[in-house]
């Protein structure tokens, strides 16, 4: 003992702390606990690893993994991380602080979730957003939750299949237990116009996964006399330069923060988001950070509403989140910080460009077709293969790319985001044109 | 301790009714505004809901908990106090004034089972 | 700790930028105005340099209390030391996108893989999910899972789950989502589930019931074999709150005890940073019963927090067979330590042996003093505060955690000045009702807060 580096216990403080409880040894600590339950033998892990040893295993693991250029998003963006932010948010103040129920020694958190939530209702237009959710698809289920909550005795909520597989996924599992009645519909306006819905909300895609931004023209004002929400599932980094779900008229909005500066991490974590119109903030779930101030008048910040949460309403609270992912909300609250009005118009010009010049050239192949020809997209798009699809996934692996994402609907899809420069996107072309031979 | 009002009729959820007519005016007692501190929000219905004896018709909110608010009679919602939605402290300033709900009875037999002002006075201490 | 006021817009000026990105002249989108698509609204983003960010959030950063910097005794919440050599290791995976073919990611699935052993080692269980992003998250997919067994049996009349009165406000909360009606079942005076009050509310309408064990209370369910054999007899499934798992790390396994399923907070138990309230981890691990239904409920968008499981795992490594089974053991002397030490001047409403953390009710000489004075004045002397106003049982509950990450001597220095705040409520109460003085705020008028929502930045 006093051997293992996170344990500061010598053999004496242990003695010492044993007799003012007055039990003879550890496991006399545990005589409550029927002796049948007390693992007697070892457990079958690795002997414990020196620092050295760990970091070791890791660099073994991570030489396993194939490094790829991404040509692919689906919901997952392949932006860059301005080192800034691992700097900030590895702070420890940061970083190893719990949620900020100490209001006097978190201002640091609660001031930056403050100012997250200023920048989604920026990016959004809506007027209120809480302090974070776990992901996009989860986000969605709960704004899902949320439109029958706020709508009495309603509740259909119809979802555009157009709308990302994972998102649909998740939305399918939530609903299928909480005895929502999930639609699933390509077309939306049909399905709501009919008006034989006890309809409680709507939910689309700002871009769908096509990568097509889509018109929402007319769409609020017939869900709304239908008596339902709207919600829109964004990407947050378009929502510069992509109209925003209030310029539609949409009460809720809901996306994956992980386009604001958070890199790939296979699974993550990223970060949900939910914005909403200010009518519908006392129905959304999880924190809430609010301004106020402290007994000498100073500005001071502090979680608020909290009468929704769970803490406090238990079954009847809007949700059952608790932690959320804070320090991700962290990221890109520094991320916009540092890109700025005219950063997030630029970067999304570039991401333009690019992913319209791979369409060219993909196109000038010959080996593919454009089925939504003359649609306007930012740094996503699907063509219609003329080709074996897994001959050209596995050529572009080869090469060290990974794009042509194969979708439900038989097309291929490519992203393209400011970090593949011009060489990249010819290499990979060139593969493709060598197929084609 | 907390005023308890003769005349009005009272339920074990704490909420009182002044009988005027067929319509309930509906608040909550002085022992609870005082058990829940500073009221930071009034979840009121909206005006035409029907609602029965029993179901919970809003909720009242402080900063550190909430409380179901339960209609003591069964009817239709006929007006809803808009003032405590901006103004949510009337309910601290003075309970009995500060209305929430009037509801048009539809049977007006359920006050019978309600307390008088003495018998709600030997549960809410 | 110093107080510092600006909110990042407050630095913004017109025409200075923070960013860096390729200079591509010819890039540009279409003008607002060529289509209905584009925004039209202006994005109002703050406008700062590099410096002034930095800046700023590390001024930001100096208002917060982290367990780097001090004890942080939070009750059911496992604030142990956070490992840096876990921090290192994510940065190795960062670049891999969430669908890459498989054969690309043969490390990433090796360490899914690990950790699925590990765990159900550890736990007792057979298979594990990472799908559930944080404990509740976990809460609703083990919930789930019970229901999909109930339901591909044709059992759709279980639709109601018995939870503790004592339980994490989780739980409930979780089972209303998953769509379950809940009954709660009254704890015995000294704080255990009343096994004689939940027989008559077991039956054929019963999906489970939702255990943290030991309970919030810190104490241990001896009853937990009888329970366990008469909800599996009225056909109902144990479900684990691993809120509470550190205390029984290296020492008792849920699966042993007759828990079907689990959930465990990666970023309590096993280490990993709370950042300010997540991103954390809560995989769910079953029994043989209900491996079938593991992959049934896809509950996020991609693996779960990946990073996080990565911590998670180094955490493990380093453990090894030979720390963990002292973890568990050394939190619970650290808590009876604590609560040995101080149940003279503090309320302790159940003397038993606790497990990682105990419950008192306040000061034993209390006076007008409230457990929130405490609190507050516990951050005065550097330290966090412990869990206050939970569990609901007490009125004036102070829960205690301490973890098996603090040495004695930080020990000793905890309950001095929890000793002295003791005196202090006596000798001086105001000094107790307006702290915190040192901090960098003094008590936020939260009902102000809560009555007129200021909830975003606009400019005066």
């Amino acid at each position: 003992m006093g051997t293992f580096a996170y344990f500061p216990h010598t053999e004496e403080d242990i003695r010492v702390m044993l007799e003012r409880i007055g039990v003879p040894n550890l496991d006399a600590l545990y005589s409550d606990v029927p002796d049948e339950f007390i693992r007697k033998e070892d457990y079958d892990l690795p002997s414990s690893m020196s620092e050295d040893q760990v970091r070791a295993w890791f660099e073994s693991m991570a030489a396993r993994n194939t490094r790829l250029k991404v040509f692919a998003g689906a919901g997952a963006y392949d932006h860059y991380t301005p080192s800034v932010i691992p700097y900030i948010t590895s702070r420890s103040e940061f970083l190893t602080a719990y949620t900020p129920y100490q209001c006097e020694i978190s201002q640091g958190t609660l001031r930056y979730i403050f100012e997250w939530q200023t920048m989604i209702c920026a990016l959004t237009g809506l007027d209120v957003s809480n302090a974070s959710m776990y992901d996009g698809p989860t986000a969605a289920a709960e704004a899902m939750r949320m439109c029958v909550a706020s709508t009495r005795k309603r509740n259909t909520v119809v979802a555009s299949s157009r709308l990302l597989p994972n998102v649909l996924e998740v939305l399918r599992t939530y609903s299928r237990y909480s005895g929502i009645n999930l639609v699933e519909t390509s077309d939306v306006a049909e399905a709501v116009a009919e008006g034989t819905l006890d309809l409680a909300g709507v939910i689309v895609p700002s871009i769908n996964r096509y990568g097509i931004i889509e018109s929402h023209l007319g769409l609020a004002q017939l869900v709304h006399e239908m008596g339902g929400l709207l919600v829109e599932y964004c990407d947050p980094s378009a929502l510069a330069v992509v109209k925003t779900p209030a310029e539609w008229g949409g009460d809720i909005a809901v996306g994956d923060g992980q386009s604001l500066g958070i890199p790939l991490c296979y699974g993550g974590p990223y970060v949900g988001f939910m914005a909403c119109r200010s009518e519908l903030m006392r129905k959304l779930p999880g924190r809430i950070v609010g301004q106020t101030q402290d007994a000498q008048g100073r500005r001071a910040f502090v979680l608020t509403l909290q009468a929704r949460e769970q803490h406090i309403r238990r079954e009847k609270a809007t949700s059952n989140i608790c932690s959320n992912e804070s320090l991700m909300a962290l990221w890109c609250t520094v991320y916009l910080s540092l890109m700025g009005p005219e950063g997030m118009r630029k970067l999304n010009s570039i991401c333009y460009e690019n992913s319209h010049y791979l369409k060219r050239e993909l196109l000038a192949t010959g080996l593919f077709s454009d089925p939504f020809e003359g649609r306007e997209f930012l740094k996503e798009f699907v063509l219609q293969p003329l080709c074996d699809v897994q001959k050209l996934q596995q050529a572009l692996l080869d090469a060290g790319f990974f794009g042509a994402l194969a979708t439900e609907e038989g097309y291929v899809s490519f992203c393209v985001t400011e970090r593949r420069t011009r060489e990249e996107i010819d290499a990979l072309v060139k593969v493709v044109k060598e197929l084609a031979l | 301790m907390s005023r308890i009002i003769e005349g009005l009729l009272y339920s074990e959820s704490h909420e009182w009714v002044k009988v005027e007519g067929d319509l309930a005016v509906i608040g909550v007692s002085d022992f609870a505004q005082a058990e829940m501190g500073d009221i930071t929000y009034v979840d009121l219905p909206s005006e035409g809901d029907e609602i029965q004896a029993g179901e919970e018709f809003g909720a009242l909110e402080s900063v550190k908990a909430s409380s179901d608010l339960y209609s003591p009679v069964s009817g239709t919602v006929e007006a809803v106090n808009e003032d405590l939605e901006s103004a949510p402290e009337m309910v601290n300033q003075d309970a009995y004034a500060a209305w929430i709900i009037k509801v048009r009875m539809s049977d007006p037999s359920e006050l019978e089972s309600l307390l008088d002002a003495a018998a709600y006075g030997k549960i809410a201490e | 700790m110093r107080y510092y006021d600006k909110l990042i817009f407050e630095l913004s000026r017109p025409g200075r930028s923070g960013y860096s990105l390729p200079d591509m002249p010819k890039a540009s989108l279409p003008e607002p105005g060529s289509s209905i698509v584009w925004r039209q609204t202006p994005l109002e983003l703050p406008e700062v340099s590099e410096p002034d960010v930095v800046r700023h959030y590390t001024n930001l950063s100096q208002m917060n209390f982290g367990v780097d910097t001090g004890f942080y005794p939070l009750g059911s919440c496992t604030m142990k030391y956070n490992p840096k050599i876990n921090e290192e290791v994510v940065a190795l995976f960062n670049g891999y996108h969430p669908l890459q073919p498989e054969e690309t990611t043969v490390g990433i699935q090796s360490i899914y893989d690990f950790m699925d052993k590990a765990l159900a080692e550890i736990t007792g269980m057979r298979h594990f999910t990472f799908l559930p992003c944080a404990g509740a998250h976990g809460e609703l997919t083990g919930l789930m899972l019970i229901r999909e067994y109930h339901m591909s049996r044709g059992d759709a009349a279980r639709t109601k789950i018995i939870v503790p009165d004592s339980a994490h406000g989780t739980n409930p909360a979780s089972a209303a989502v998953c769509g379950l009606d809940v009954v709660v079942v009254k704890s015995r005076p000294d704080g255990l589930v009343d096994v004689d009050a939940l027989k008559p509310l077991l039956g054929p309408d019963i999906a489970g019931i939702m255990l943290t064990n030991p309970n919030t209370l810190g104490l241990f369910e001896k009853d937990i074999k009888q329970i366990a054999g008469l909800v599996h007899g009225c056909g109902g499934l144990l479900y684990y709150d691993g809120a509470n798992m550190n205390p029984l790390l290296g020492v008792v396994r849920p699966g042993d005890m007759g828990f079907d399923v689990m959930h465990l907070n990666l970023h309590k138990t096993f280490s990993t940073p709370h950042g300010g309230g997540g991103p954390g981890s809560g995989p769910v691990g079953v029994g043989e019963r209900l491996v079938p239904f593991l992959g049934k409920p896809r509950v996020s968008g991609f693996h779960g927090n990946f990073g996080v499981i990565l911590r998670a795992c180094a955490y493990i490594l380093a453990l090894g067979k030979e720390n963990v089974k002292l973890a568990g053991r050394l939190s619970t002397l650290a808590a009876n330590y604590i609560k040995e030490s101080l149940k003279d001047c503090y309320k302790l409403p159940i003397p038993s042996v606790c497990k990682h953390e105990f419950v008192f009710d306040g000061l034993k000489d209390a006076g007008d003093v409230t457990t929130l004075d405490v609190a507050k004045r516990l951050l005065d002397y550097g330290f966090h505060a412990p869990t206050i106003y939970f569990p609901l049982l007490f009125h004036q509950a102070l829960m205690i955690e301490p973890t098996e990450t603090e040495s004695l001597q930080t020990l000793d220095s905890f309950i001095e000045v929890m000793r002295k705040i003791a005196a202090e409520a006596s000798e001086n109460p105001g000094l107790l009702h307006g702290a915190p003085h040192n901090a960098p705020i003094s008590r936020p008028d939260e009902t102000a807060a809560a009555r007129q929502p200021i909830l975003k930045y606009s400019k005066v």
